[in-house]
Formats: C-alpha cells, sequence, structure tokens
C-alpha cells in the first residue's frame, strides 16, 4: 500500500520548480492585501456615508463580488481585462488585479463593522474641536478601527494566501502549480500533493498562531 | 452681542418633535445651568448649539454667526466653542498629551511645541501634569473628565458646553470635576452646562432653564429658580431632585 | 463588445446549430441543457457537503465545548487541519492522494472524493460557529441543566444545543452560501459542474459574457435559495422574546 519515495524532493527540485511558485503566492497574496485593504476602507467608508450616490455603488460592487465563487470572478477578469485594454493578458497580472478588487469586498465588510464599533462619542468628540470629516477619520476613527480590526484583516490574509490557490483555472504558475509540475515530472504526483498539503498546513497554521498571539496584544483599553 | 442666541428652534426626529420652540440667550460670562427629567431634549438643545445635531427651525447664533446656515464655516466654529461629553470620549489610541495637541495642531495650525506647552500647562491647571505620559484607559473616570475639560481649553474657547459632564462619574469623583468647572467660572468662562447638579447650579449659575418635553419650560436667574419656581412642573422636578 | 449573442445557449453542443425550443431532442443536447444538468451537480455537491459539514461541524464543535481535554484536543485538531489546507489541495488530497494509499477507495466516483473534500473543508468552519454558539450562551444554563440531574449528553440535547444552533443561524446561512461558491472548485477534478461548462462551453463558443454570465446567474439564484430557506427556518424556529435568537 505505501510505496511512497519523498527522496526525490531534492532541495535543487524543490528550487527549481516550487520556488518559483512559492514566490508568486506570495506576492499575490501581499499585493492583494495592501491593494484590497487600502480599497476596502474606501468602499467601506463609501457605505457609512449618507449620501446615495456614494452608498449604492459600493454596496453593489461588494455584494456582487460577494456572490460569485472566486473561479468564476477569476474567470470574468481573465476574459474582460484584454476585452478592455485591447492588449493580452498574462494569467499572473490578471490574477494581481482580481484578487485586488475580489478581497477588497470582504476587507471592507471587516472595515465597515470595524468602522462602526466606534462609539459615535468618539466622533461627536472629534467635530467638537473643530475637525473636519476628513480629519476624524484620519485621527480618531480609523486608526482605532484598523487596530481593533488587525486580528480579522489578517485572518482574511491568511484565506486569501489558501485561496491563490484558485489560479490553478488560468494556468498561473502559483504553489500549488509548482509542486503539480513536479510531481507530474517525477511521475510522484501522491508525494507532491502530501507535501503541497503539509507546506500549505504549516504556512497557515503558524500564521493563525500568531495572529492569535497579536490578538491578546493589541487590546486598547478603553 | 450676546454670545449665545437660540431663537424658536425646533427639531424632528422622523415625525418625532424633540425640540419645540426653545428661545433663550447667553451673554458673555455668563453660567446657565439646563436641567430636566431625561427626555426633554436638554442634551439634543446643547448638541444644536455647537451644530453636532442639526435642527429644522429656529436660529442659533454664537458670536453673531448662525450655525444652521448652509455658509457657515462648522469646523471653525466649532474650535472655538468647547465641549464636554458625559462620557468623556478621550481618544483611546493617543496619550494624553496627544489628547491635548491634537486639536491645536490639526485644526488651530499651532506648531508642535507650542501645543504641547499649552497641553501642559493645563494638565497642570487641572491637576493631572503627572499623567501626561499616560494613555485614558490607565486613568480614573473622574481623572479623564479633567482631562477632556482640558483638551477643550486647549482650544481657547469663547464659551464652553457641557453634557451632563458628571453623570458617568462614581460620587466620589463628582467633587474633583465641579471644582474644575467652578474656577472657570471664577475666570469668566461663558458655560452653558446640562447637569444634574442643582448644588453647582446653586454656587455658580446666573441663570437656570428648566426643560421638559422639548420645550423651556423656565427660564429664571438661579434665586427665582430655586426660590419660588412659577411652574408646577419645575417645582414637582426640583423636590424630586433635592431629597437627596 | 457590443454585439450579444444569446442564441448561443439554444446552440447544439456537437454541430452549432441553433434549435427554436432551446432544448435539445433525441440525444442531443443545447448549451442550455448542458448549463442546467451542471446546475443540477452543483446543487448536489453543495447539499451533500453541507449535510457531511453539518453532521461533523457539528459533532467536533461539540466537543471542543466539553470538560474533557482529549475530546477538546480532537475538537481542535480537526479544525485546525482542515481548515488550514487550501479547498483545492483538500481535493486533490482526494482525488489523486487517498485512493492510491487506500486502495479500497479507488472505485469511488470523483463525485463522493469532492463531497468529501468539500464537506470536511466547511466542516471545520461549522464547527468553530457551533463552538462559539455554545460558549456565547451564559454559563448559568450548563449548571442548571446539571443540576436538574442532567448527564453531560442530556444537558447538550435539551438546553445548549437547541439554543446554541439558533444563535449560529446568520453565520450558518453564510456558510451554507459560501459552499454553494465553493462548489466550484471541483472543477478542478471534471465534475460536470456549472464552473467546468464555463470553462468549455467559453472555449467552444467564443462567447464567454453569454455563458458566464448565465453561470453567474445561477450561482447566484442557488445562494440567494439557500439564504432564504434558512431565513425561513430561523423565522419558524425564533423563541419568542429573545433579540439574539433570530435578530439581525
Amino acid at each position: 500500500m505505501l510505496n511512497l519515495d519523498f527522496a526525490f524532493l531534492t532541495p535543487e527540485v524543490l528550487s527549481s520548480y516550487v520556488l518559483k511558485g512559492f514566490l508568486f503566492s506570495l506576492q499575490l497574496t501581499v499585493l492583494a492585501m495592501l491593494g484590497g485593504v487600502a480599497l476596502g476602507t474606501l468602499l467601506a467608508l463609501m457605505r457609512l456615508s449618507s449620501k446615495p450616490w456614494l452608498i449604492m455603488p459600493a454596496a453593489a460592487y461588494v455584494n456582487t463580488m460577494r456572490s460569485i465563487p472566486l473561479v468564476m470572478v477569476i474567470l470574468w477578469f481573465f476574459l474582460l481585462i484584454p476585452l478592455a485594454t485591447g492588449r493580452p493578458l498574462g494569467a499572473e497580472t490578471s490574477a494581481m488585479i482580481t484578487f485586488t478588487l475580489f478581497e477588497a469586498a470582504y476587507y471592507s465588510e471587516i472595515m465597515r463593522a470595524g468602522i462602526q464599533s466606534i462609539p459615535k462619542g468618539q466622533v461627536a468628540a472629534g467635530y467638537a474641536l473643530g475637525m473636519t470629516y476628513g480629519q476624524t477619520m484620519r485621527e480618531v476613527v480609523l486608526p482605532q478601527a484598523f487596530r481593533n480590526m488587525l486580528p480579522v484583516l489578517l485572518t482574511q490574509t491568511i484565506i486569501l494566501f489558501q485561496d491563490t490557490s484558485l489560479v490553478y483555472a488560468i494556468g498561473a504558475y502559483d504553489l500549488l502549480k509548482g509542486f503539480e509540475i513536479a510531481g507530474k515530472n517525477f511521475n510522484r504526483p501522491v508525494e507532491t500533493y502530501l507535501v503541497a498539503a503539509v507546506v500549505y498546513f504549516v504556512i497557515c497554521f503558524s500564521l493563525s498562531m500568531l495572529v492569535k498571539q497579536l490578538q491578546r496584544r493589541i487590546a486598547i483599553i478603553r | 452681542m450676546p454670545m449665545i442666541e437660540i431663537k424658536n428652534v425646533g427639531k424632528w426626529y422622523g415625525e418625532f418633535q424633540v425640540l419645540t420652540d426653545c428661545t433663550t440667550q447667553v451673554e458673555k460670562g455668563e453660567v446657565i445651568v439646563v436641567c430636566g427629567p431625561s427626555g426633554s431634549g436638554k442634551s439634543t438643545l446643547i448638541k444644536c448649539v455647537n451644530g453636532l445635531e442639526p435642527f429644522q427651525q429656529g436660529k442659533i447664533l454664537v458670536k453673531g454667526i448662525s450655525v444652521g446656515a448652509p455658509a457657515t464655516n462648522l469646523p471653525k466654529l466649532r474650535s472655538q466653542v468647547g465641549m464636554v461629553f458625559q462620557h468623556f470620549e478621550l481618544f483611546p489610541h493617543m496619550s494624553i498629551t496627544e489628547n491635548l495637541t491634537i486639536g491645536q495642531i490639526k485644526v488651530l495650525g499651532r506648531n508642535k511645541d507650542e501645543a504641547t506647552d499649552k497641553g501642559l500647562r493645563l494638565l497642570d491647571r487641572v491637576g493631572l501634569r503627572a499623567h501626561a505620559h499616560k494613555f485614558p484607559g490607565e486613568l480614573s473616570g473622574g481623572q479623564q473628565q479633567r482631562v477632556a475639560i482640558a483638551r477643550a481649553l486647549a482650544m481657547d474657547p469663547i464659551c464652553m458646553l457641557f453634557d451632563e459632564p458628571t453623570s458617568a462619574l462614581d460620587p466620589e469623583m463628582i467633587n474633583e470635576v465641579l471644582d474644575v468647572m467652578v474656577e472657570l467660572v471664577r475666570e469668566g468662562m461663558t458655560m452653558m452646562c446640562v447637569t444634574h447638579e442643582m448644588g453647582f447650579a446653586r454656587k455658580v449659575a446666573n441663570r437656570v432653564i428648566f426643560m421638559d418635553q422639548g420645550r423651556i419650560v423656565e427660564d429664571a436667574a438661579k434665586e427665582d429658580f430655586f426660590g419660588t419656581p412659577r411652574s408646577e412642573r419645575a417645582q414637582q422636578f426640583l423636590s424630586k431632585i433635592l431629597q437627596h | 463588445m457590443g454585439n450579444w449573442d444569446w442564441q448561443v445557449f439554444c446552440k447544439n453542443t456537437i454541430d452549432g446549430e441553433v434549435i427554436s425550443s432551446c432544448f435539445g431532442r433525441s440525444g442531443d443536447i443545447t448549451y442550455l441543457d448542458w448549463m442546467l444538468s451542471a446546475w443540477g451537480w452543483t446543487i448536489s455537491v453543495s447539499l451533500l457537503g453541507l449535510a457531511v459539514a453539518l453532521a461533523l461541524g457539528s459533532l467536533m464543535g461539540i466537543l471542543r465545548t466539553t470538560p474533557n481535554r482529549g475530546l477538546v484536543f480532537l475538537g481542535n485538531a480537526w479544525t485546525e487541519l482542515f481548515r488550514n489546507i487550501p479547498l483545492l489541495v483538500q481535493i486533490m488530497l482526494w482525488y489523486h492522494v487517498i485512493p492510491a494509499l487506500i486502495p479500497p477507495l479507488k472505485g469511488i466516483p470523483s463525485f463522493l472524493l469532492v463531497v468529501a473534500a468539500l464537506g470536511l473543508f466547511t466542516s471545520a468552519r461549522i464547527s468553530e460557529q457551533v463552538r462559539a454558539g455554545i460558549q456565547s450562551l451564559p454559563r448559568g444554563q450548563r449548571m442548571a441543566a446539571l443540576a436538574v440531574g442532567f448527564t453531560l449528553p442530556q444537558t447538550y440535547r435539551y438546553v445548549l444545543l437547541p439554543m446554541a444552533f439558533r444563535i449560529i443561524i446568520p453565520p450558518l446561512t453564510s456558510e451554507s452560501m459560501n459552499i454553494v461558491k465553493n462548489s466550484s472548485v471541483a472543477f478542478a477534478v471534471s465534475i460536470s459542474e456549472l464552473t467546468l461548462f464555463a470553462l468549455q462551453a467559453q472555449e467552444e463558443t467564443s462567447r464567454g459574457i453569454e455563458i458566464y454570465l448565465g453561470v453567474s446567474a445561477l450561482y447566484f439564484i442557488t445562494a440567494f435559495a439557500v439564504n432564504r430557506v434558512l431565513h425561513f427556518i430561523e423565522q419558524r424556529v425564533r423563541v419568542p422574546g429573545l433579540i439574539a435568537a433570530g435578530g439581525k
């Protein structure tokens, strides 16, 4: 039954097949996180403003992104971006745009909850000092909201890292693909998928343990 | 010109009217205490004075500037009107010093040293200089409220609004805050103060306004109000509140 | 980009001819037929996966709230294992690795392997929610039940779980909608569900936008239907006077 042979997975093999994919997954995650949080915060502010012409597009965007499977969103962007720009698009670039825009919807829900959890009195105090809306958001509300939501934002980022494996649908070369190609080349799919699972597990589990630790330290005493 | 003028102010939340035909004024150096049962609209009225709450009818003028007018620069107006909240509302993610300087720097445009200097002097004045580097969460309620008063004073306001400043405090801390407020009165600050502390009113108020169900029912000099209140409602209220 | 061709759904998949009724006869199928059959697969995978996820997830969530440290560890380990490996990787494991390691499983249809992967992945998330729901109940509830003389299993059955499940209907609704979306990952192992249809039909007809719109609409409708069903259940089991159970 167990005829497993892991010996072929030497550092050379790993660095030639897997490292490239790992770096892409990492790059994609970091980019989508930074861009997604920025755009997501903007979307959250739009939804919390009292102006319908800001609320409706933001709500429509977030709800649409959250109703369709990520694989479909990946396929959509892969189809539409070349049509819109008139130029062909590599899978990797398409993935970067897709993930940033997609994750922004999820980050925006997190930031919206975070901003809403700040007591209204804080906003009133900011205004009472003479701050404008922008100053109040920048100096009083958003710093507190970020701090409170940081563990949830990071957990979403771990999920984002897992989701990057779905670029499989458009053939981009990510961590999973790296393992898959290695497996095909050495005709050992069983071993490579097992190692891939272990690698993902170790990364995600360690990160989630770190987030738990962070959560303990970061609470602002009110 | 009176410091604050409130003329026939009416306010609705949807169908429900929370303020009806409120008219009064506050001269420079005057101390007005606003009291009344809960739900009477006193907090709402005071929040209308610096535009934190909008109102649909009437006019409010602060040193001649109309609060409700669309052309008014509200942030600028608010920077001149100090406000102290029931729940202190210090910014928990900033140190005490930063709480005192942020308004000065970002709104008034003072430089950091100037702002810090003023902030520390004000902290001294309210007796909390030693806590300058701490964070609000490390201070007691009474201490936080004194810092909140200092934060408002740091903006060099022309008048101050207090919204039930001691209602959220444990009894033993109420006096330390009231003492600071009495000092302010002695220095000539114009004040409009929503409070249940009748002792404070008796001591320093010039006039007392009694509100009930969104209306100003009585607006009298302190001696008249406590001595012979005209309205039955005010009499009832006083008898209940002055038991203790 | 301005020319639409909605007729593509009525095209015969073999020779591309447009059939007037949009549904095929005598052995031919149109793209519409194909899409609807794919929808059926998506729904089946989702529902079966949800059943597996609810059963196992609830069990693990319950174990994590018992006083027995061994059971708590088991529940935690299960949850951490299945939530820290991406769903696609888990599907690959079930498809490529497990049948190789456990020969008796070689004959299993890939449909069931996908249900297993989807079910276990989602069970980790459901176990989190069940655990949170049970732990959000006042501590006194458990003590009151034990004081009456209930054994621990009886306490869970009669006191804790009825309230906990009502409390977690909103996050469970989210999870159920998620499982419909996650079923799309089955395309990677050639299950004929909606996403695989989208990929293949798009290639064959070059009418990506129309095909994708049709598929997206079906995903949306399915998730919406799940949402409404659970909302209905939530209303039916609401406990009068209690805001937490069923409140938004």
